[in-house]
């Protein structure tokens, strides 16, 4: 460890208005470590890699990169240091071909020429050395999540980058791609590369990285080696107080609320069968992609069956829309809470009320009753401690947590007797996690039959009674959580049910 | 019926379509080039007519063909720049900026030119582009006369539009266009300056334009009047879809247009006493439209047209 450090951020310092984001930071990466930088949503992660790469100038520290300060404020300083930073959201151009988003910029702006044989070697060689597959002249529209990251990993290793941080890179990626990149990762450390990544998830930090340091309220509030640390350890820095996620007790379940026979949809869903009774949480496990889309759609009244029969309260559900699912009792959490869940330039309340605004009590002869709606939004705010703007905020200026508690509490706070939900923490971090759990279960309590659909075995071990597990538009069938183990789920998720019986 | 199909036959058709393709194929290589920077440039009907006026101001003047086609293209590149000013730094609406300075432009035209040429029963005349003769070529049968026998800016349109078609596929010039008007936050985290790029191109698209406009007065007719560009800005925006964004789609689509334009000329001749002429004029309006229909709908539009660049923003 006597080798001097690749780079060094020194007393690193940065306020927005009143909030200190950075507060006297101070980091060392060696070369060939991986390190990660954990922390909650806010704790100031995000901030700081964009001091490092110049995005952002800091009110005082310094950056030191291979024994040469930085100037403040320059990205491209940054990129010619050798520096290479991957956005949490992709900066891709989806109409150009791989190798054209990965040269863009590469060469003087006067040439006659793109060079691009020579570049189309270099990106091959690249490729093939980090284990990036990925196809040079593809369009990067046609990619999936987890290659146009190898894109965007390419990009900076084309640029001969010495140093990677990565800004929360496993947020967006399913989890056999999450463990294909922290693998890759691993292989580029090898190779010499020395590499920061930003996450809040803590087995990912203890299994992918060398050392890990923690970041809370903007400060550094401890380091530790991965080896010699524990999840509940990590857990508790990160938070600041112990956090247990919430548990489920057993609780007989009611009527049947939701049943479906032999279903299909198109070619996306193939004769599932699954049944929810209320005060009951059924879980559909599986890995993004297999049908779970197409299934949301379909208890949430925007597919109709094309065989099979879907049946509500024990009557089919005759000519289903969105809205007759709504006023029928089902509140629903999509999956996509930026495309589906909100629409981000309206206000909160507005958001708050947009499922509903066709009863009443919001809206009478026409005209939208504000003064309802405000305070139907207060409501959800106060009871489900959704924090980060007023009820006249636009949503989109709150934290996917805070958003995801809002979309939530819309829901709950009208006691829904069926709740569907899809993906309820993708991308929250650990406080929030432990918030919508709580929630969720809470109002499995209180009656509500939960359709939980997700691909987290964390979150199904946690809130399930009984689990079905989604593989290529198929259903398995359902298990007991008593008999569920990772083994056995990743068993299922794979197909061969007949095995893991 | 014979008479229908003869006209294709003619030579003096095929020159016209080269002669009435020239200023669409400049309009709209300006066109295309600022929405491939994922500007929208409504100005153009009004930079083509600035662009007529001021060429043929210049060379009525005492000024050369040339110099009149030169101080065209600057014209239109103040008001690229006025346009880029306002649409890219200033992120306002790209729609109503457009439309704003086509109808600044055309009016200031109109005004300039009143002011300096005082009403009268004909229009004052210059002597315009003429006709190149190149050895060999413009001496074959038939073709020589279809397509080597036309004036110097039709040439260098058709030279353009291939020379800008290798530019933004083969060029890191081309590249940095194209992913700025793609992705404008994918080209600043690769060190290009969207904001540069895109006032660069409108500029340099607006020139095109009212190089396109002024062709109208040095080389098609040899005055001016006020309504002269009669809707071929918005002829060339129709055909910048039509083209789905590429320079030579571009070319071929405003040779097409063309040759709709030239073949209900000559209709109207054949068996103009039995049919309104208006019915004709409306053709290659309807034929763009049908084709439109045909093309546009598998054109793969700049992601990022119409949407205005703030630093920091996603």
């Amino acid at each position: 460890m006597s080798a001097p450090p690749v780079l060094r951020l020194e007393g690193i310092t940065k306020r927005f208005g009143a909030l200190t984001a950075n507060d006297d930071i101070t980091l060392e990466l060696r070369q060939g470590e991986l390190l990660a930088l954990l922390g909650e949503n806010g704790a100031g992660k995000t901030t700081l890699m964009n001091i490092l790469f110049g995005h952002y100038t800091a009110d005082s520290g310094r950056v030191i990169a291979f024994g040469r300060e930085l100037p403040p404020g320059k990205p491209r300083a940054a990129i010619e240091a050798g520096i290479g930073m991957v956005h949490q959201h992709f900066a891709l151009a989806a109409n150009l071909t791989v190798l054209e988003n990965v040269i863009a910029g590469t060469r003087p702006l006067g040439a006659l020429g793109l060079g691009s044989a020579a570049a189309r070697e270099k990106l091959t060689a690249l490729s093939a050395k980090f284990g990036l597959a990925v196809h040079p002249d593809a369009r990067v529209g046609d990619l999936s999540v987890g290659e146009r990251q190898r894109v965007e990993i390419l990009k900076s290793l084309y640029r001969d980058a010495k140093v990677l941080i990565l800004d929360e890179p496993t947020a967006v990626l399913t989890h056999q791609e999450a463990e294909q990149l922290y693998h890759t990762l691993r292989g580029m450390a090898e190779h010499g590369l020395s590499i920061i990544f930003i996450s809040h998830k803590l087995h990912e930090v203890l299994a992918a990285a060398d050392r890990v340091t923690v970041l809370r309220g903007g400060k550094v509030v401890a380091e530790r080696r991965a080896s010699e640390t524990t999840k509940d350890e990590l857990a508790e820095l990160m938070v600041g107080r112990r956090v247990a996620r919430p548990r489920r007790e057993s609780q007989a379940p009611g009527a049947i609320a939701l049943k479906a026979a032999r279903v299909d949809v198109g070619t996306a869903l193939k004769a599932i069968d699954f049944e929810v009774r209320a005060g009951e949480t059924l879980g559909i496990i599986g890995v993004s992609g297999n049908g779970q889309h197409t299934l949301v759609r379909l208890v949430s009244g925007l597919e109709r069956p094309s065989a099979g029969s879907l049946e509500l309260y024990g009557a089919p559900a005759q000519r289903p829309t969105p809205r007759g699912f709504v006023a029928a009792g089902i509140g629903r959490i999509p999956e996509d809470r930026h495309a589906d869940g909100a629409v981000g330039e309206m206000a909160v309340w507005e958001n708050a009320v947009l499922e509903r605004v066709r009863e009443p009590r919001f809206s009478a002869a026409g005209l939208v009753r504000r003064a309802a709606g405000r305070a139907f939004a207060r409501e959800v705010i106060e009871r489900f401690d959704v924090r980060g703007g007023s009820e006249d905020s636009p949503i989109r200026l709150l934290s996917g947590g805070n958003m995801q508690k809002l979309i939530l509490g819309r829901n709950l706070a009208e006691s829904p007797r069926i709740l569907i939900a899809a993906q309820p923490t993708r991308g929250l971090d650990e406080g929030a996690v432990a918030a919508v759990h709580g929630e969720i279960l809470a109002a499995r309590r209180a009656g509500t039959a939960v359709l939980l659909i997700s691909e987290d075995l964390d979150e199904i071990l946690a809130l399930a009674d009984r689990v079905q597990a989604i593989v290529k538009g198929r259903l398995s069938p359902p298990i007991p959580i008593e008999k569920a183990d990772p083994r056995r789920l990743g068993l299922m998720m794979a197909g061969s049910w007949e095995d893991a019986a | 019926m014979m008479d229908v199909l003869d006209i294709f036959a003619s030579a003096g058709l095929w020159a016209a379509v080269l002669r009435i393709a020239t200023p669409l194929i400049f309009g709209t290589l300006g066109a295309l080039i600022s929405e491939r920077a994922g500007v929208l440039n409504l100005g153009i009907e009004g930079i083509m007519t600035f662009g007529a006026m001021i060429g043929w101001m210049t060379v009525y003047h005492g000024g050369d063909l040339w110099l009149g086609l030169a101080v065209a293209a600057l014209s239109g590149a103040v008001f690229g720049l006025l346009h880029a000013a306002l649409t890219v730094p200033l992120g306002l609406s790209q729609h109503v900026t457009g439309l704003g300075i086509t109808l600044f432009a055309s009016s200031l035209s109109y005004f300039i030119f009143r002011l300096a040429v005082p009403v009268s029963g004909s229009p004052p005349t210059i002597v315009p582009f003429q006709v190149i003769k190149i050895p060999v070529l413009s001496d074959l049968p038939f073709l020589g006369e279809a397509v080597f026998s036309q004036t110097a800016p039709t040439y260098l349109a058709i030279a353009l539009a291939l020379v800008i078609a290798y530019a933004l596929a083969r060029t890191p010039l081309g590249l940095a266009v194209r992913i700025v008007g793609e992705n404008p936050h994918a080209a600043e985290a690769q060190g290009i300056n969207p904001i540069r790029v895109r006032i660069g191109a409108v500029v340099f698209g607006s020139a095109l334009m009212a190089m396109g406009g002024a062709f109208l007065t040095l080389a098609a007719f040899n005055s001016f009047f006020p309504t002269m560009v009669q809707g071929r800005g918005w002829v060339c925006i129709a055909l910048v879809v039509f083209a789905s964004w590429r320079p030579e789609r571009a070319l071929g689509g405003a040779l097409l247009f063309a040759l709709f334009d030239a073949y209900q000329l000559r209709l109207q001749h054949v068996v103009g006493k039995a049919i309104p002429y208006q019915l004709f004029l409306m053709i290659p309006y309807i034929m763009s439209i049908l084709a439109l229909l045909v093309m546009a709908r598998r054109a793969r539009v700049p992601q990022a047209l119409m949407q205005p660049f703030r630093r920091g923003e996603r």
